[in-house]
């Protein structure tokens, strides 16, 4: 009797309960539903592969099970050079995209916003033509009777070919090319965003125009130059056409080698155990960073 | 913080074109020491320009704006050492509440000492005690609003400006905060330009207000005179509503359709003329021997009910519509006349005001 007038108590005091948490459970799984396709995609195109590669790296050439190729790798020191050069050559590329692109993103961003568009296509334009193109582009430029050289020498700047490219200066040239946008994209929007008022309130409580960029710009806008240099640093770590071109077999990165293993020994168990060594190296340096941001954002708590 | 020196501001010829735009035309303008100015203008009328080539930010063509006795016009924004509270607050989103208060203070190079100190005294002084360490996200609206106030007068300028510092708040928490600003300018005693384009908001802070339009002042007196004895048209439709009544003037005395009026100022010209009426100054009169200096007879067309108030849209004899205001107790709403009903209107001679009779603007 309890029972029944209880329920009663509920069916009445709140009509359509049952049917509203119906409709909200629907709801979501119809949302969740609409991910569905790209759950798929990213399963098919990143954790299968992934997997494959794992598995390729621990298996021998004759098809065992071993560590085999993780062990070459610590013994030869060759392994050891190219992950130094390719940490060198992203971190070199990384530093001069960000000391040419954080001051040109800060131009664009002063600019009247129809100009800085017509700028942004500009700095956007390379993207239009192939990584391939404008990586030879470079060293028809570079080469030692190339036009740079030429006209140095002309115009009596220097007396012998400088040697622009078969070695790391190409790479380094190249490479900031065609990754200079991945930069300024992030620092640019994250500038234009910024509030005008607070450089202003920051000249008005009495700070210089460099400290004001110091004190306010600068950190306020270290969210996007760190986004920027994390995706430069990242493409960087796994690039192939320019070291190969530019580089003139002088800069081998991870991604040459991996190249060479495939192409010239077909070695898949070596190439795999590079490819997963690179992969964790990067997974490091981006907790790393992360970890780095958060400092930041604890340090930023103070001017000064 | 106790009440400090002030200094009075001196604006001659101050002129600004965007174009063919004059955002301020030829303005000259003394604030006194120790006061506080309200700019009072529609949107575009150049009150926000003028607050701006004070505080530095915006290069004015040509003029002279002295800081006290100190040519400031040339003068970099970092060293005029004016306080000012931004529209948008302006804080530090990487700073936490102490630090954005401490900002001015820090670039001063006072010792770290009496950095804490000063900042605690602002930080009370806002009602803000114990906020310090909340990160700017943390805080709402009004606690927003007070950091930025902190953060003006904490470095104890002889100047603050302040630019529509209200405006992003809702109507009860900008009402209290009107009053609380006033408090505190009286405690500080600082010289304070307030720029707002809310008529009520400068009724109620300032001592003076310079009404700003089309980047001229086109009056500057207390919000008493402002409001009862406005000099133009302008200015008498911007604050307060008024309805207005063409009256001809010949050698002293002036005609309503042939009434003669009684007015307490002299004319200002002869011609034509217009009477300014406020809603809340005309009294409606109950029988036939309530007499008034004026006394207007008419027909109500609607009568609205608003709570503290109510209204009544009258037509007059000769034509006019004009609109009545009255407090509305339950007395007076029993006694208030019908839509339908005759009406006598009582007009007192310090309420008659007659401004020149210029073509809107």
């Amino acid at each position: 009797m309890a029972v029944s007038s209880s329920d009663v108590l509920i069916g009445q005091g709140r009509p359509n309960a049952a049917g509203l948490r119906r409709d909200q459970l629907f709801e979501r799984w119809t949302l969740l539903a609409l991910t569905a396709p790209a759950l798929l995609l990213v399963l098919i195109t990143m954790i299968i592969p992934v997997g494959w590669l794992f598995w390729l790296s621990f298996l021998a050439d004759d098809g065992s099970l071993s560590l085999e190729h993780y062990r070459r790798m610590i013994e030869q020191p060759s392994y050891g050079r190219t992950f130094l050069i390719t940490f060198e050559v992203s971190l070199l590329t990384t530093a001069i995209c960000i000391m040419l692109g954080y001051p040109l993103a800060y131009v664009l961003s002063q600019l009247p916003r129809r100009i800085a568009n017509l700028c942004m296509i500009a700095v956007l334009l390379p993207f239009w033509t192939s990584l391939l193109v404008r990586t030879y582009a470079w060293l028809v430029l570079l080469q030692r009777q190339g036009l740079i050289n030429a006209w140095g020498i002309n115009l009596g700047l220097w007396d012998e070919p400088l040697a622009l490219v078969h070695n790391l200066n190409g790479t380094l040239i190249g490479m900031v090319h065609i990754m200079l946008p991945f930069l300024i994209l992030p620092v640019y929007g994250n500038m234009r965003a910024l509030d005008r008022d607070l450089l202003k309130a920051a000249a008005n409580l009495g700070a210089s125009p460099t400290r004001a960029f110091w004190l306010v710009f600068f950190p306020l806008t270290l969210p996007g130059l760190l986004a920027g240099t994390l995706i430069v640093f990242i493409l960087c770590l796994g690039f192939y056409v320019t070291p190969a071109v530019l580089g003139g077999g002088k800069v081998i990165m991870v991604s040459n080698r991996i190249a060479n293993d495939i192409e010239l020994f077909f070695n898949w168990g070596a190439a795999s155990a590079l490819g997963v060594v690179l992969l964790i190296l990067t997974l490091l340096f981006i907790a790393l960073a992360a970890r780095l941001v958060r400092l930041d954002r604890m340090l930023g708590g103070g001017p000064g | 913080m106790v009440r400090g020196a002030s200094l009075p501001i001196t604006i001659r010829k101050l002129t600004k074109s965007y174009g063919e735009v004059h955002a301020l035309d030829n303005v000259d303008l003394d604030i006194e020491s120790g006061e506080f100015l309200t700019l009072l203008g529609p949107s575009g009328s150049g009150k926000t320009t003028l607050l701006m080539v004070l505080a530095g930010f915006t290069r004015p063509d040509y003029g002279s704006v002295c800081f006290g006795d100190r040519e400031v016009i040339r003068l970099a924004p970092h060293k005029r050492d004016v306080g000012m509270v931004f529209q948008s607050y302006a804080l530090f989103p990487h700073m936490d509440v102490r630090a954005n208060i401490a900002f001015p203070l820090k670039l001063r190079g006072l010792p770290r000492r009496e950095i804490a100190d000063r900042v605690d005294a602002a930080l009370e002084m806002v009602q803000l005690g114990g906020y310090g360490e909340r990160r700017i996200d943390q805080l709402s609206g009004g606690q927003r609003q007070r950091v930025a106030l902190a953060r003006a007068i904490v470095f104890e300028p002889r100047i603050v400006l302040m630019d529509e510092p209200l405006s992003a708040l809702d109507k009860q928490l900008r009402e209290a905060m009107q009053i609380e600003l006033r408090q505190l300018h009286e405690k500080l005693g600082t010289t304070t330009i307030y720029v707002t384009h809310d008529q009520r908001e400068a009724l109620t802070m300032s001592d003076r207000i310079a009404v700003i339009n089309q980047g001229k002042v086109v009056q500057l007196d207390t919000p008493r005179r402002v409001y009862d004895r406005p000099t133009s048209r302008f200015v008498a439709e911007f604050i307060g509503e008024s309805t207005f009544l063409e009256v001809e003037c010949v050698e002293g005395t002036c005609r309503l359709a042939g009434q003669p009026l009684k007015v307490e100022d002299t004319p200002p010209s002869s011609g034509r003329l217009l009477l300014m009426l406020r809603p809340e100054r005309l009294q409606i009169l109950d029988s036939q021997s309530d007499s008034a200096d004026n006394v207007f007879e008419g027909r109500v067309t609607t009568v609205v009910y608003q709570g503290d108030t109510f209204l009544l849209q009258v037509v007059l004899d000769n034509g006019a519509r004009l609109t009545v205001r009255g407090i509305a107790s339950s007395r007076s709403m029993a006694r208030a006349p019908q839509a339908g009903d005759p009406v006598r209107l009582g007009l007192g001679a310090e309420d008659a005001v007659l401004l020149p009779d210029q073509p809107r603007t």
